[in-house]
Order: structure tokens, then C-alpha cells, then sequence
């Protein structure tokens, strides 16, 4: 039985005090991203972790509401009871990782070029803004173009904006049938195999390399996967021996664990097809290229370097100085929107200070 | 509606002569009846003229009309092809109509990224037309695609009868290139999937022309699908189709498209073009399935079975290419066959929870009687995006008034089932008063929040998307341009 209850008054009056106290307030789900994503944020908690539960699902519509404070795993059981699951493959982070934290961070598994991020899911949401107004966006509707999307800015966010209190979702079918093939490839070749299988009809949604070897995921119906396994060869893998739990989780327990002073782990969001050269020896290669975990020392300024030539960019996910800047820097214009942005719904800048960026 | 602008012919002047002489005399238009072919979008209930249009060839000449308007303060319209049906690039009688129709270069196909680098202007069908040598194509397929710009498609965050399964243009984009009211440059998006900072470009996508304009889109291509089979379905009641909608995606089957046409419709389509639907049922369903040959076999069994247990009347699956391309002409007609059996039509967007479809659409047709006015229902019904077609004669003043009020009933109908006022057109100058329907007070001053965050002296599309309330024009001390009560 899933727990469930509403704290939202209580959220609201604490986000009220906090404005007016000018206090600014870190808000805090199951606590499971405050070491990743963001950057150091020194401000009182706000726990939302105890604002959770399902407040509606109708599988017919493909739609669950759930508050933001509800485990992904625990909305992913739900959903699996009706032979529907959460496309995007967001991490659950050992059941502490809560609905509205993920979104916040825009955290998406394996599937995600073809299944789309949690982003893409959103249907609709409630936020409090830095005012305490508890606004509703969107709705539960597949399509719904009034007003700007205001939940969908949510995603990447960081809590930034406000305290997401409930979030609409679109939900998918389960596959049928799974299966993955692995080929011994160096990267290079693997990122065009990768590429390639993409750019023909396939049930593909899943395309990995990591040290030597290329890994291809097949999911839909049986027959198709099965006559595409047949087409393509490789070797099977077993799901239990599958890379994709782990690349969910924390694709870092991938790596060599012989280190014992593990390196900061940047991100590389690229051109699925590019090439970093060397450099891609040494990644994780997610999302059929167009996602790169990279190890590595070096300052982010350099990292985004590398990055920005492929049409991407970098940032410094875990570990490392999170005390300096952990996303690339945006060009003046776009900096100028996006702090009249946070002005618009934090004017008091009580949320996550300094979280996204030092200057929001 | 209002009359010629109040800017003060000395300023007109001086704003003219600056955009004679950065532009040329070839890319602007001045005189009212040269005009004429701008004055509405597919909306022709709402007209205007502008001071002038300007007819920018390049994104630097984008970014001179934007700089030379922000100088002299005067509102700027974008407009892609004007397919719009809301009135939302209706111009505005102070301000410049920027068209951006020749800027309309494919710049670039990357058939191993599968994506596509395109200028603002190309139409939706060009981009599939141009990657298909590579097997490529772009999902979202609104039935005006043919015309409407891939720009005005990110403005209006425009679906299509397969948006179903590939989502809408804000799933399927990757990267924008806007130019902001003081034309500067905001690249937005990536390469990646992902970008830092907040999401500006679904912030973007579906903003009807009010935070920014858009030059560049980079756009996510698709293998096209190695088979697609179409069933048709006919039914005895508008009821058991509805119902049939529900019951197909509760089997776990995510249709490529799943439409339905009421009898109305039906008859309209098959004098118009012949399509082969069954005059003699009360509603079509039409379900597309996609995927490898072996899954669409195994999906259009499992649907057909489906279809016949829940009382289709005629059940049919097209035979081969021909008539499947035979069916969706049909559907894709649907709108100019309607538009045959009265001298104007009167479209509606609102979507509501599928559950709902079969409540709505008799709603739909007790108001239908009330009003006295025939509607005919061709739509999204896999999305439960209906689009109610109100027959009526502009002609005839009692009809407009008469058709606004049937047409605003059906919107405050799709709020309470807990839908939205539009699924896929936006709200333009023509819903805006619905807007409160759907938001309270707080979200509204939001948006303009939003709005002002960009566009601080609100002179991107004035009077379109979001009704600028009382408290913040006086808060704003904004010129009376953005009345509209
Ligand atoms: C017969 C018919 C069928 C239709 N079917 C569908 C359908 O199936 N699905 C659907 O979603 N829509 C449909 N539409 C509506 C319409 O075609 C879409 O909204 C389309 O995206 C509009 O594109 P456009 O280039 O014509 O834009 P316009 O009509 O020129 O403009 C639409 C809005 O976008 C803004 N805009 C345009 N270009 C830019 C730019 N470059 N930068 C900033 N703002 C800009 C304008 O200011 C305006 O607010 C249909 C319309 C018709 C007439």
C-alpha cells in the first residue's frame, strides 16, 4: 500500500515565512541528488519527501498524477500492476529518488532518444511559486497549447522556479519482449554502428558502448525483435548480465572501481554522431552517442570545450569543485532571460540559491 | 475591426525610410491593397492591416527589422505561412507584420545524426520531402503541412494525426535560433539532447510569436516506419466509437494515428473526394499501426479483433498503399469538405480525457440544436483532441455572434471534463478571452510575467496568447495597444 499524504499547506506556509524572513530554503526530496547534478546549496531544507502519494491513475487515459514527493519506484510498481511503465527510465535511486526530484533534475535512463526524457512526459503540474501561490500548469490532457509551458520549464530546473507539489504524466504500455546483443567494437565504429542501426526501422531503444564493447537493446513486440536479433547477429546477453539496470542507477559503476579516489564525472550531452576522438575510448557512450560519461580531472572550462565542438555541452555531475560552476556558461542574452526568468517566479530568490548556476 | 494605427504620421515616416533603406523597396509592403494578402491567417472572422509588412530574404535582415522596431517602439507580428486558425498573426494596425516566409533554406541533412538544420520559413512536408532520399522523415504531420512553416509549427507547438505515438514539435526538436524583441541572438537546444539552464526552448514552442522569433530549427528525423497498415472501423453510434478509442489503448497499443469523422463529416468527405467510408454509419474510426512488418501484422490482428468484439459495424484494413493513401486523403480533406456544405466554418481545439469523448460529443450535439447550427466532428480522438466544425454564414451578423457563443460553450465544456481550450491551435486573439476558463489570476500574471522577461515593453504580437489583466497594464503604464476588454 502506497502511503499517501498531503502537505501542501504546510509547504505553502513554509515557502510564505521563508519569503517574508527572506530565507532562502533548499528544497530536498528523498534526498537522494543533493552530491549530483547541481551545485553546493546552503539554505534551510524544505522536506518534501512527506508530500507523496498517487492522487489519481486511469490506465485507460495513460495518465498518472502523483504528488511530488511519491518514490519513482514506487510509482513505477504502480504502474507495472496495469502492464504500463515511465518511458524515460528515470533512476530510482534505491527507492529514495521522489517524482518531483527527478523531474527537477531531468534525469533519464537508457531509452531516452527514442522514448523521450521525463520532460517529455509532462503533462501538467502544480508549483509553488517564490510568492507561495500554489499555481496549477497544464493539466491532464495529451495535448493542451494554452499559455506557455510552464511545466515542461520545470524539467532542469533544478527547483529553481518553485517547489513542484504534483506532476501529471504520460505513461506508456510495457514492451512485450526484451532483448540485447552485444559485438566487440572499438568506439569509433561502435558510435557509427550505433548511428546507423538508428537510421533504419528497428525496435531499437537502447544503444550503449563501454569498454570494448557495443550493446544494442531491441524492445516491442516478439516477433519483431526477434526477426531484427536474427538480422543483426551479435552476441546475446542475459538480463541479468545487461549493462542497462546499472546505466540507469549510476552509470559510473560501470568504470573501472580498481581506483580508490574515484575522478570527477562529467557529462557530455553531443551530436549522437560525433566523435571526441581519443577521448571516447575512455567514455561511457549513452543514448546512441548523444550522451558521453567522462572521468577526468581536467576543469570544466575544458571539458565544455570539447563538448561545444560537437554541438553539445558539458557539466560536472558528480564529485569535483561544486562550489565553482558545474554547467557551462549561456551567452549573455540567454543569462539576462533566464535571471528575469527566476525573477518572475522566485522575486524574493528563495529557492536553491546558487544551485543551477551561482547567479540564479 | 480597429482603424488605422494612432503612431503619428512623422513617425511612421522615419520608421519606413529606415526599413526602405536597410531592406530595399522589393521586401517591403506599404500600400493597404498590396496589403490585403496578410490581413488574416486562416481565421478570416479577424482582420487587420499594418503599418507595413516587411518581407526579410535573411536572418540579418530578421534582426534590422527587430533592432529599427525596438528603436521606434512598435509592436512586430511574426508570421510563417498564415495557416494559423486563431488569428494569431493577424497584424497589428501599429505595428509591422514580419513575414518570414523567404527565409526558407534547408540548410542542412545529417542522414547519420538524423536531424535536420532548416530556416524558419520551410514548410513541414519540405523537410520530409528532402530527408526521405535517406528513409528519413519528420513525425509531426499537421493535415496543413503542405503550407505551414516549420517556424510557425514551433510557435503553435503544432500535432498531427500521428502525434499520437511521435509526439508534438516540442518531442522532436533539438535545437532553435530566435532572435529577441531587441534582435539579439538566443540559440537554444543542442546538438545533445539536452541543454543547460532552463528549458527556453519549450518555453518557446507553442508561444504564438509572443517571446521571441524564431530564424533556425533543428529538427529530430525518424526512420520512415518499413510498413503501416490502416484499419477502418464503422459504427452504429458515436458511443460504442468513442468507446472503441479507449478500449484500443487499454490493450496496450499505441496507434501511429487514430481518428474519427462523425456522419456529418462522412458524407462530406465521400461527396467531396470519395474516400470509400461507409456513408451509412453514425462515426469512422480510422487507427493506423506502424513499426516493423512483423509488428504491425501482429498489432492490426489484435486491433481488428478488438474492433469487431466492440460492435464495428464495417471493419475493413486497406488493402494496399493506394487505399490507405485513398483513406487519409479523406481525412486530410475532411476540413475543405465541411468548409463545402456552408458559406464559413468555425473550428474548435479543445481536448479533454478520452473517457470523456462520448459525453462531450453529445453535449456537442445538444448545443448544436440549442444554437440551431449544424457542427460536423473530424478529430484526434486518440489524443482527445476534438476539432468541432461549426457551420454558420459570416455573412449574417446573428450567425458570427451565434457560432463565437456556441464555440466558446464548447471550450468551458472541455475545461470542466478537465481538458484545455486548445490542444493544438493555441489561443491567439480568437480564445483569449477563454484563457480565465482554464487559469486563475495568479497563473495569468505569471505568464506575463514570463511574457516581460522577454519582451518588456510587450511589443512581440500585443493582444495575442495571454490576456494582459487590468492590474498589470497600470502596473506597467503600457500603452492602450494591450487592452482587449
Ligand atoms: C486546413 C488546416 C488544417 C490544419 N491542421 C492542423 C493540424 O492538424 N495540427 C495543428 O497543430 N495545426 C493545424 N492547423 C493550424 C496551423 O496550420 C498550424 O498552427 C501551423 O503551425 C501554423 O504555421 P504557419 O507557418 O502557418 O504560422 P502562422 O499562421 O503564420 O502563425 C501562427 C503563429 O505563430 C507565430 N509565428 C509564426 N512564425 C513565427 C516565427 N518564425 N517566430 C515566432 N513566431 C512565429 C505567429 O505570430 C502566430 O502567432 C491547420 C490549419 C488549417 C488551415
Amino acid at each position: 500500500m502506497i502511503e499517501s499524504t498531503d502537505i501542501a499547506d504546510t509547504l505553502v506556509e513554509a515557502v510564505i515565512g521563508a519569503a517574508e524572513a527572506r530565507a532562502p530554503l533548499c528544497i530536498v526530496g528523498g534526498n537522494s541528488k543533493q552530491l549530483l547534478a547541481g551545485r553546493h546549496c546552503d539554505a534551510t531544507p524544505l522536506q518534501v519527501g512527506g508530500h507523496r502519494g498517487i492522487v489519481d491513475y486511469t490506465p485507460e487515459e495513460l495518465v498518472i498524477t502523483a504528488r511530488a514527493g511519491t518514490p519513482i519506484a514506487e510509482i513505477e510498481s504502480t504502474l507495472s500492476a496495469e502492464g504500463q511503465t515511465l518511458a524515460s527510465e528515470p533512476p530510482r535511486y534505491d527507492g529514495a529518488g521522489t517524482l518531483g526530484g527527478t523531474l527537477a533534475c531531468n534525469l533519464s535512463g537508457p531509452a531516452r532518444p527514442w522514448s523521450g526524457a521525463l520532460r517529455d512526459a509532462v503533462l501538467g503540474l502544480r508549483l509553488i511559486d517564490g510568492r507561495g501561490q500554489h499555481l496549477r500548469f497544464g493539466g491532464r490532457v495529451m495535448k493542451n497549447v494554452a499559455g506557455y509551458d510552464v511545466s515542461r520549464l520545470q524539467a532542469g530546473a533544478l527547483g529553481t522556479l518553485g517547489v513542484i507539489t504534483e506532476v501529471s504524466l504520460k505513461v506508456m504500455p510495457r514492451s512485450e519482449f526484451t532483448t540485447t546483443l552485444a559485438f566487440a567494437l572499438p568506439a569509433a565504429q561502435a558510435i557509427d554502428t550505433m548511428n546507423r542501426r538508428a537510421a533504419v526501422p528497428s525496435p531499437l531503444n537502447g544503444a550503449l558502448w563501454h569498454a570494448g564493447r557495443l550493446f544494442l537493446r531491441l524492445s516491442g513486440a516478439q516477433s519483431a525483435v526477434a526477426q531484427c536479433a536474427r538480422e543483426w547477429g551479435g552476441e546475446p546477453v542475459s538480463a541479468q548480465d545487461a549493462p542497462w539496470e546499472s546505466l540507469r542507477e549510476m552509470p559510473e559503476a560501470l568504470f573501472d572501481q580498481a581506483q580508490n579516489q574515484p575522478l570527477p564525472l562529467y557529462r557530455l550531452s553531443v551530436g549522437s554522431a560525433s566523435s571526441l576522438g581519443d577521448l571516447d575510448e575512455r567514455c561511457i557512450i549513452d543514448w546512441c552517442g548523444a550522451l558521453r560519461w567522462l572521468p577526468s580531472e581536467q576543469a570544466l572550462s575544458s571539458v565544455h570545450a570539447i563538448a561545444a565542438a560537437n554541438g553539445g555541452h558539458a557539466s560536472l555531475f558528480r564529485g569535483g569543485d561544486r562550489s565553482g560552476e558545474v554547467r557551462a556558461p549561456l551567452a549573455p542574452a540567454q543569462q539576462g532571460v533566464q535571471q528575469r526568468l527566476k525573477q518572475a517566479f522566485d522575486p524574493g530568490a528563495i529557492f536553491n540559491p546558487g544551485r543551477l548556476y551561482s547567479w540564479l | 475591426m480597429t482603424g488605422r494605427s494612432a503612431i503619428s504620421a512623422q513617425h511612421r515616416a522615419l520608421l519606413t525610410e529606415r526599413l526602405l533603406a536597410c531592406l530595399g523597396k522589393d521586401n517591403i509592403v506599404l500600400d493597404v491593397e498590396s496589403q490585403r494578402p496578410w490581413e488574416c491567417d486562416a481565421l478570416p472572422l479577424y482582420r487587420d492591416l499594418p503599418l507595413l509588412v516587411a518581407l526579410p530574404a535573411t536572418v540579418a535582415q530578421v534582426k534590422t527589422v527587430l533592432q529599427v522596431c525596438h528603436e521606434f517602439d512598435v509592436p512586430v507580428v511574426a508570421r510563417g505561412a498564415g495557416t494559423g486558425v486563431t488569428a494569431g498573426s493577424m497584424p497589428h494596425p501599429e505595428g509591422v507584420l514580419l513575414s518570414l516566409s523567404r527565409l526558407d533554406r534547408i540548410l542542412d541533412i545529417d542522414p547519420l545524426a538524423r536531424t535536420a538544420r532548416v530556416e524558419t520559413g520551410v514548410s513541414n512536408l519540405a523537410i520530409s520531402a528532402a530527408a526521405a532520399q535517406y528513409g528519413l522523415y519528420y513525425a509531426p504531420d499537421p493535415s496543413s503541412q503542405i503550407a505551414c512553416s516549420i517556424g510557425g509549427n514551433v510557435a503553435a507547438n503544432s500535432g498531427g494525426v500521428h502525434c499520437l505515438k511521435y509526439g508534438l514539435t516540442t518531442h522532436n526538436l533539438l535545437a532553435i535560433k530566435a532572435l529577441t524583441v531587441e534582435g539579439e541572438e538566443l540559440a537554444l537546444g543542442s546538438a545533445g539532447l539536452d541543454s543547460p539552464g532552463y528549458d527556453l526552448m519549450a518555453l518557446m514552442t507553442g508561444s504564438e510569436g509572443l517571446l521571441a522569433v524564431v530564424t533556425e530549427v533543428t529538427v529530430k528525423l525518424l526512420p520512415v516506419p518499413q510498413a503501416a497498415k490502416l484499419v477502418l472501423a464503422g459504427f452504429d453510434s458515436v458511443r460504442a466509437a468513442s468507446d472503441a478509442v479507449g478500449a484500443i489503448i487499454a490493450a496496450g497499443i499505441i496507434p501511429a494515428g487514430l481518428e474519427m469523422l462523425d456522419r456529418l463529416t462522412i458524407q462530406a468527405v465521400e461527396d467531396y473526394v470519395n474516400a470509400g467510408y461507409p456513408r451509412d454509419a453514425e462515426a469512422v474510426l480510422l487507427c493506423e499501426l506502424d513499426g516493423t512488418e512483423e509488428e504491425v501484422a501482429e498489432h492490426t490482428a489484435t486491433v481488428s479483433a478488438l474492433l469487431g468484439e466492440l460492435g464495428a459495424s464495417t471493419l475493413h484494413v486497406a488493402r494496399d498503399e493506394a487505399e490507405r493513401a485513398l483513406l487519409w486523403k479523406g481525412r486530410k480533406a475532411a476540413f475543405p469538405a465541411v468548409g463545402r456544405l456552408a458559406p464559413d466554418y468555425y473550428c474548435m481545439d479543445g481536448t479533454i480525457p478520452r473517457a470523456q469523448l462520448a459525453h462531450v460529443l453529445e453535449q456537442i450535439a445538444l448545443l448544436s440544436k440549442e444554437y440551431a447550427l449544424p457542427v460536423a466532428n473530424v478529430f484526434h480522438a486518440g489524443d482527445g483532441n476534438l476539432h468541432p466544425l461549426i457551420l454558420f454564414d459570416a455573412g449574417n451578423p446573428e450567425e458570427i455572434r451565434k457560432a463565437e457563443a456556441f464555440g466558446a460553450r464548447i471550450l468551458t465544456l472541455s475545461v470542466e471534463v478537465g481538458g484545455s481550450i486548445t490542444g493544438e491551435h493555441g489561443v491567439g486573439l480568437e480564445k483569449i478571452r477563454q484563457m480565465p476558463a482554464q487559469f486563475g489570476e495568479a497563473e495569468l500574471l505569471l505568464f506575463e510575467e514570463i511574457k516581460a522577461a522577454f519582451d518588456p515593453a510587450l511589443n512581440l504580437n500585443p493582444g495575442k496568447g495571454i490576456p494582459i489583466l487590468k492590474r498589470c497594464q497600470e502596473y506597467r503604464a503600457l500603452p492602450a495597444r494591450h487592452r482587449h476588454d
